[in-house]
């Protein structure tokens, strides 16, 4: 694990890397959504008490699920970047944000369409609710700092400082729904004595959240190279500009 | 290190009353927001009393945002963060020294303040005594949770917005705990010791953090 981490510290390993793995993720990825479209529009059943407004969660919480997994990931890259100073930390951090932010708000979005049938409102201040709608400005605000510091070197450690010093935010969401006794359901997957999902659901459910978790992998990869290939870009410009006089 | 701690301390005390834009400022700005909410919501006694508390809170909040932003910026103008950098006395432990200047220059004021502003709120006599107590213990929080916004845009030029917005959100469990201890006090479900000890306990973690995290940010560079 120490040496592939190391090895992959080389950008142009990276590079290779990644541009070997890319198609092969993306096809994965088709497959999956294929499969658990099929499977969570057409051949789950619609709920007893919900009807079909329940195949909401086949989205939402795929979504939910990947905002706080994306953010975790951040954090983890910060501490790679403060502490052992590795390369692609930074790069993993800054173009993860923005993917971050996107699943926020769909997780938001589908959240507060399924809300309205079911509690009769668009939205509502509860502990969980108000706590991803935290994550989400936490979120935004992190990308401000990454966009706003010139200099890629104190970007990344001011973001990485910013993206630690939020992360208290993870576990009171994870945690919100059993501290206090909220409209939002309490955790019905993962969770001691199994999940309260019928496998009817739960099967297409877990194929989405594959699905949703492979589309981020490819993405970020694919911004991950971008990003370097931008930092290179920037590099040979600013070199140009030293070793050519106007 | 202590007397390095405190003559840190003692000096940005001074500079907070003697340079203009200090301490009485805050106060001034506490009062211009309490003021403006009756003309927003309509002068009538039943309402105002009853969201006193959130107005209180908000505007401390709101006021303890102001000076922030010249916490660390001033110093890393003039040279003095670059000494204070060199100096012996830990980098934590200096902001931990700007930090409490900045507290006792706003946070305590604002906590002495309430009562009275309270009054022009037509607060509850019975909650005005809690609602200090909670802004004595909640403060803290929010100039420590600020100093890590105002350490991450010290060498901003206009780092003021910036800072509010990364900051504002992690402020949000001190204002929540805030109000619904004072909201106890006034009778309700909780017992008003709950929420008092939480808000404690998020003060005792900011100020941990908030000394650890400004001090990262202001290594910032090197």
């Amino acid at each position: 694990m120490t040496t592939m981490f190391a090895r992959l510290a080389n950008p142009t390993v990276f590079l290779v890397l990644t541009r070997r793995l890319l198609p092969a993720l993306a096809g994965l990825t088709a497959l999956l959504f294929a499969a658990g479209l099929y499977l969570s529009f057409a051949a789950s059943p619609a709920d007893y008490q919900q009807g079909d407004t329940v195949r909401i969660m086949y989205v939402h919480v795929p979504a939910a699920w990947l905002s706080m997994l994306i953010y975790t990931l951040i954090a983890i890259s910060a501490l790679g970047t403060l502490v052992w100073r590795h390369p692609l930390a930074d790069v993993a951090a800054k173009t993860a944000a923005p993917l971050g932010a996107c699943f926020t708000l769909l997780c938001l979005l589908t959240g507060s369409i399924w809300g309205r049938p079911m509690w009769g409102a668009w939205w509502v201040w509860d502990g969980r609710l108000t706590s991803v709608f935290v994550l989400f400005l936490i979120y935004l605000g992190l990308i401000a700092l990454q966009r706003t510091i010139e200099d890629p070197g104190q970007a990344a450690r001011a973001a990485a400082i910013m993206a630690i010093v939020g992360f208290i935010n993870i576990p009171i969401i994870k945690f919100s729904v059993d501290w206090w006794n909220t409209l939002h359901q309490p955790a019905s997957v993962f969770r001691l004595g199994g999940p309260s999902v019928d496998p009817t659901m739960l099967w297409p459910l877990m194929v989405m959240a594959a699905a949703f978790l492979f589309l981020f992998v490819t993405l970020h990869l694919a911004s991950m190279r971008n990003e370097l290939l931008r930092r290179r870009i920037r590099t040979i410009a600013l070199l140009n500009s030293r070793t050519q006089p106007a | 290190m202590t007397r390095a701690f405190l003559a840190l301390l003692r000096r940005d005390l001074i500079l907070s009353v003697r340079i203009g834009g200090g301490f009485e400022l805050v106060l001034i700005f506490f009062l211009m927001i309490v003021a403006l909410v009756p003309f927003a919501v309509g002068p009538d006694p039943n309402l105002l009393s009853r969201i006193a508390p959130a107005i209180l809170w908000i505007a401390a909040l709101l006021a303890t945002l102001l000076g922030l932003d010249r916490l660390f910026q001033a110093d890393a103008e003039d040279g003095s963060l670059d000494m204070l950098r060199m100096a012996r006395l830990p980098l934590e432990l200096a902001a931990l020294a700007k930090m409490a200047a900045h507290w006792l220059a706003s946070g305590l004021l604002l906590a002495l303040a309430a009562p009275a502003l309270g009054l022009l709120l037509s607060l509850e006599p019975a909650a005005m005594l809690p609602l200090s107590l909670t802004l004595l213990v909640g403060t803290p929080a929010l100039t420590a949770i600020g100093a890590i916004g105002a350490a991450l845009t010290a060498r901003m030029r206009r780092g003021g917005l910036l800072s509010s917005i990364l900051v504002l959100p992690l402020m949000l469990p001190t204002l929540i705990f805030g109000v619904s201890a004072t909201q106890a006090a006034l009778g309700g479900g909780v017992p008003f010791r709950t929420p008092l000890l939480m808000l404690g306990a998020i003060s005792l973690i900011a100020i941990v953090l908030g000394a650890w995290a400004s001090a990262a940010a202001l290594r910032m560079d090197d």
